[in-house]
């Protein structure tokens, strides 16, 4: 199958307008044909996810595209990266590491991107308007900008990423169509009390549930409170989009996509219905811990995706209320933009005091952070619990934030109601 | 016994070698190692064999997109399967592949095969892949 282009597409094919022009478009063009999209679409804003992790391909990758003249054709941000750039040597982050890091950031701002670099991109600059044709990467991003924003975008994966930002052009297909935005799977929160609701823990562990459940195809939920915050979302989003392949979901009387739950099936019915009780949200949660009750804990790890302001605001009353500092070490992980809220807040000194380090722009499982000997880390996190294992090779337990600052001043992992 | 199977060519590519098969779904970032080729996602029935060199057969790829860098590196350094054959088309999984062969000239060949096609392939059977998207898959002699 052959991609219909246009005369611009061609030229830039053609590597007449430079080599880096050339490569991007040379990716996109086949991975319009891996999609089977017949032909290009315009996206208007860019986040690129490629830009997160470091290798000697990824570094390589980005040099060719900048060496080769490439720059960004739209506003294009930038995910987390794979160094806290201002403070990677008090994290003992090794020199080597950090001037190749610091070679691949410097490739893509040179490309034009904005160095944003965060993985929350959505509580922050730019954020993309309901209907925009986006080209975003990062899993739990792009999951929100579809679902909660409702702008469009597929799951654009590294490297596809800074191809569109720099062609403005994606395949013409997926989720970038409105056809190919129906619900399939109607999903029913059947025995929830308001009070449970309102755990912060229901959301991640009832991500972790749904993305298996879910697999690729486009849950409808209902049942979710209409007044469910961003953050919420977002720990939603980001723990379906790692235990599965979730990059949209409808929440009836939320999500902008779905005021009802006809108008999120486009008239259509559900492929199948599925009921969800509290019960198996406690199967989901306990799937996300390996670490033992009461094994000693090494490091509490908030933040994935970045910490909000809000998020900084709740950890900080639970701070107050703790009878004693951390015993362990305790990173929160966030972004310059909810940074600069949180020093004009008057928070940042408890927080220090009670033993909390932040570190910025970046994520534990892409920057050699974690200090060495470390074995049992907690967090609040479903896709920090869900990756932590396989990526630190530690033993995580997933909790609330009272139950992480507990734990943490306990020196222990003590969830309440566990033994 | 040898018989003969058709994919859909995401990625084209000649290959050949031993089947490795899962029904589960990988995330290659937080799933796949490119520095020893090992599955470490812990909750992943793979979890500790080595895909290096064996013909990868697994229906999709999920969860984080930058499960491209991971293949893309594990191509670069030699760790990465000798070919993939799903049941679903992965984009991620393709772009990894199309970036290693405009970077470094080298490949892994991605398929999609039909349905019955893929449930047919076991561990261990020898499976050769041409660059136009013929298999041909030998058991080993069943006792």
């Amino acid at each position: 199958m052959t991609v219909r282009l246009t005369d611009l597409d061609r030229r830039m094919l053609e590597g007449r307008s430079g080599e880096g022009l050339r490569l991007a478009m040379s990716i996109i063009v086949r991975m319009a044909e891996v999609c089977g999209a017949d032909e290009l679409l315009d996206v208007s804003q860019a986040h690129i996810d490629g830009c997160g992790s470091l290798s000697e391909s990824s570094l390589q990758f980005a040099e060719t595209l900048a060496s080769g003249g490439a720059k960004v054709s739209i506003p294009t941000t930038l995910n987390m990266g794979p160094l806290d750039l201002q403070n990677w040597r008090v994290f003992g982050v090794p020199g080597e590491f950090a001037a190749k890091a610091i070679r691949q950031a410097r490739a893509y701002t040179d490309m034009g991107c904005i160095p944003t670099w965060t993985c929350a991109p959505y509580q922050g600059y730019l954020t993309p308007r309901f209907g925009q044709q986006i080209a975003w990467g990062e899993s739990n991003a792009v999951v929100y900008a579809n679902s909660v924003l409702g702008a469009r975008t597929e799951r654009y994966g590294d490297y596809i990423d800074i191809s569109a930002a720099i062609t403005g052009r994606v395949p013409r297909q997926g989720l970038h169509l409105k056809e190919n935005r129906r619900g399939q799977l109607l999903v029913r929160l059947v025995d929830f009390s308001p009070g449970r609701l309102r755990e912060e823990t229901f959301w991640p562990a009832f991500g972790h549930f749904l993305g298996p459940v879910a697999g690729d195809r486009i849950p409808v939920i209902e049942g979710l409170p209409p007044d469910a915050t961003d953050d919420q979302l977002k720990a939603l989003g980001a723990a379906a989009a790692s235990s599965g392949a979730v990059a949209l979901f409808h929440a009836v009387g939320l999500t902008p996509e779905a005021p009802t739950a006809a108008e999120a099936f486009q008239g259509g019915r559900p492929e199948e219905t599925l009921d969800v009780r509290t019960g198996d949200l406690d199967a989901a949660a306990a799937d996300l811990s390996t670490a033992d009750e009461g094994a000693p804990l090494d490091l509490v790890l908030l933040g994935c995706p970045h910490f909000s302001f809000a998020e900084f605001r709740q950890l900080a009353e639970q701070v107050r209320l703790a009878p004693g500092r951390s015993r362990c070490s305790f990173i929160v992980i966030t972004s310059t933009q909810a940074h600069a809220l949180l020093e004009r807040s008057g928070l940042p000194a408890s927080l220090a005091d009670f033993g909390v380090r932040i570190t910025l722009d970046t994520c534990m499982f892409h920057t050699p952070m974690v200090a060495p000997g470390t074995r049992v880390v907690m967090t609040n996190s479903g896709k920090c619990a869900y990756y932590a294992p396989g990526e630190l090779g530690v033993k995580v337990a997933f909790g609330s934030l009272a139950d992480c600052v507990r734990s943490a001043v306990e020196g222990r992992v003590r969830r309440e109601g566990r033994r | 016994m040898t018989r003969h199977l058709i994919g859909r060519v995401l990625v084209s590519g000649a290959a050949e070698g031993l089947a490795l098969v899962t029904r589960q779904p990988l995330s290659f970032w937080g799933g796949f190692n490119p520095k020893t080729g090992e599955i470490v996602d812990r909750r992943h029935e793979c979890s500790g064999q080595i895909v290096t060199g064996r013909v990868f057969v697994l229906p999709a790829g999920k969860g984080s997109s930058t499960g491209s860098a991971c293949l893309l590196e594990g191509i670069r350094l030699g760790t990465a399967p000798a070919a993939i054959l799903l049941l679903k088309t992965d984009p991620i999984l393709a772009l990894g592949a199309i970036v290693a062969d405009e970077l470094y000239g080298r490949s892994v060949p991605i398929l999609v095969l039909p349905e019955e096609g893929f449930h047919s392939l076991k561990d261990g059977d020898r499976v050769a892949i041409a660059r136009g998207g013929e298999l041909t898959v030998s058991s080993p002699d069943t006792v």
